[in-house]
């Protein structure tokens, strides 16, 4: 592997920054996500940043299940992003629906409309576990060194 | 001048909620403002009439993260009060601390947020970092930080032992400690209060002409609470002061909150005083006789009300949300009127709007005829209802059947 890449690859591990996405999520899983970026438990020592503009970030992070409404701009924002990109979903409803799975105006979960890299359950996910979610990601992306690292949308049209 | 109209929205930094708002701008001045509400309609209420009222206390209280226990409660006060539950003291008792407690979390986050508008990131990593000893506190007595789940039908689910007074009674000290420290910073440091003063006035007559509820009401002066004009709960029993304030503006606002949190912690000391011994709920029937009823409640926002009607079965035949959002985002049009671009961020936020609340419609477009239309309640009831047809769920029988043998 290239001198170059490996800075590449080293440095998108060790600086992912995110931009955060309510596709119709009942507010508490927004707030333990920035409860998670806040002093008491402080994801910015892992280099994490939250970003304001989908064009600057590397991983969307979404809470809820995905309301009719929201679905093309979700889909906008997850195409403005560059690649590599990932998605976490936060949240039971963004993973599966959750309590709201049935209703007349939402999907099951992110997986329907984005290709989803790593699911955080729980009603809400406190942020340990999505301090626990976001670093297994990390990690997994640690192993693929070696080969580039490559989302799981790219080469999909 | 050249008028130019700003999209703000969907997914924009100064938004943490995915809302759209169209601003009309003459040069930085704001002339005109809409709001485009329904990114956030999940079809909560018409959810409600499909599940029980069991599983219908867990889904109100999704309806918004941030005052869940306000819409749990909401719900179940007026459940109790169709099936004429005698709901024992001690129950409304935690009710109310766990309402209290809230109030103080929604408060300091607010508070973070509106530092974080305006600039100052110190002001919101310190408030989120008090928040977590209110968090803590909720966590160790309902078992989640958010999503508390502590209410039932008939009661609460969970009892507040010994120890856990201690620990909240000691939280409340540090809180009151740093509360002291935060009105001082927002009464007396010249950055907050200029930032602050003059921004996003809403006068006592437009406030009450537009119905603004909770602290954005009370800071143009309106007296108006709930939680002392129609005691619910165990407020009817305890002491505390309504704030109202009457600059009117942004800054106005803030001083409210603040001084609510001082209220807060006095409340939860009376409360833990007066506790008094027993159970802490009644056993609830499956099935509620029919009837309805309206319940309101006073959460960080404002008034939230619920309303109930049940044809004696398990699942309830309608259910109804006025989310506190709902009212107050009317005022927000008449705050920005003739203000200042910069000003947008602060002002909305200072309403403390939260619209996973208050999404009741949504627009849909045709990309063939590029139309849009704004589906309002009629329609999108009868578009539940075929939705719901269409996948074998049929309740107009069953309606008319119950229908017949109420008349
Ligand atoms: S997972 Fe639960 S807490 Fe999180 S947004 Fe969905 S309903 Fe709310």
């Amino acid at each position: 592997m290239g001198l170059v890449r490996k800075i590449v690859t080293w440095a998108r591990i060790k600086s992912p920054w995110i931009i955060h996405f309510n596709t119709g999520a009942c507010n508490a899983c927004d707030i333990e996500i920035v409860a998670a970026l806040t002093p008491r438990y402080d994801l910015e020592r892992f280099g994490i940043q939250l970003k304001g503009t989908p064009r600057h970030a590397d991983v969307l992070v979404c809470s809820g299940p995905v309301t009719k409404q929201i679905t093309p701009r979700l889909k906008r924002i997850y195409e403005q992003m560059p690649e590599p990109k990932f998605v976490v979903a936060v949240g039971t409803c963004s993973c599966s629906g959750g309590v709201f799975q049935g209703c007349y105006n939402v999907e099951s979960g992110i997986d329907e409309v984005l290709p989803v890299s790593a699911y955080i359950p729980g009603c809400p996910a406190s942020p340990k576990a999505i301090i626990d979610g976001v670093t297994k990601l990390l990690m997994s992306l640690e192993d693929k060194e070696g080969s580039r690292i490559q989302g799981p949308g790219s080469g999909k049209k | 001048m050249h008028k130019v109209i700003i999209p703000i929205g969907p997914q924009h930094p100064a938004l943490k909620e995915p809302e759209s708002f169209r601003i009309q701008l003459s040069g930085e001045r704001i002339t005109g403002f809409s709001v485009k509400l329904g990114y956030n309609h999940r079809g909560i209420e018409k959810a409600c009439e499909e599940r029980t009222y069991l599983q219908d206390v867990y889904l109100t209280e999704r309806i918004c993260g941030i005052c869940s226990h306000a819409h749990s409660t909401a719900f179940t006060q007026a459940v109790e009060e169709i099936a004429a539950l005698a709901v024992p003291k001690r129950a409304l008792y935690i009710r109310t601390l766990i309402g209290e407690l809230e109030r103080i979390h929604s408060h300091l986050l607010w508070l973070g947020v509106a530092g974080h508008e305006i600039g100052f990131d110190t002001l919101l990593m310190y408030t989120w970092r008090d928040r977590e000893v209110v968090m803590d506190i909720l966590a160790t007595t309902t078992g989640n930080r958010v999503n508390y789940g502590i209410n039932t039908i008939g009661g609460v689910r969970r009892d507040i032992s010994l120890a856990q007074v201690k620990d909240i009674l000691k939280a409340v000290d540090i809180l009151e400690e740093r509360t002291k420290y935060y009105i001082d910073i927002s009464t007396k440091e010249t950055t907050m209060i200029k930032r602050l003063s003059g921004v996003g006035v809403l006068s006592h007559k437009d406030a009450v002409r537009l119905g603004a509820v909770g602290p954005t009401g009370r800071a143009s002066g309106v007296d108006r609470d709930v939680r002392r004009d129609d005691p619910y709960a165990a407020y009817g029993e305890l002491d505390f002061n309504v704030i109202t304030d009457d600059h009117c503006d942004v800054y106005g606002r803030a001083v409210v909150r603040l001084k609510e949190l001082m209220e807060s912690y006095r409340l939860i000391r009376q409360i833990l005083k007066n506790m008094p011994e027993g159970p802490i709920a009644v056993k609830a029937p499956r099935k509620i006789p029919a009837g309805e009823a309206v319940s309101r409640y006073e959460a960080p926002r404002g008034e939230d009300v619920h309303y109930v009607k049940s044809n004696g079965t398990d699942k309830p035949e309608r259910v109804k949300v006025r989310a506190p959002t709902l009212a107050n985002v009317q005022t927000v049009a008449k705050m920005l009127e003739d203000g200042q671009l910069a000003d947008l961020p602060i002002v909305i936020a200072a309403i403390d709007p939260c619209f996973s609340c208050t999404d009741r419609l949504i627009s849909i477009k045709d990309t063939k005829s590029k139309k849009t239309n704004i589906l309002m309640w009629d329609d999108l009831h009868s578009y539940s209802v075929k939705w719901y047809r269409d996948k074998g769920i049929d309740f107009t029988k069953l309606n008319r059947k119950l229908q017949g043998k109420m008349s």
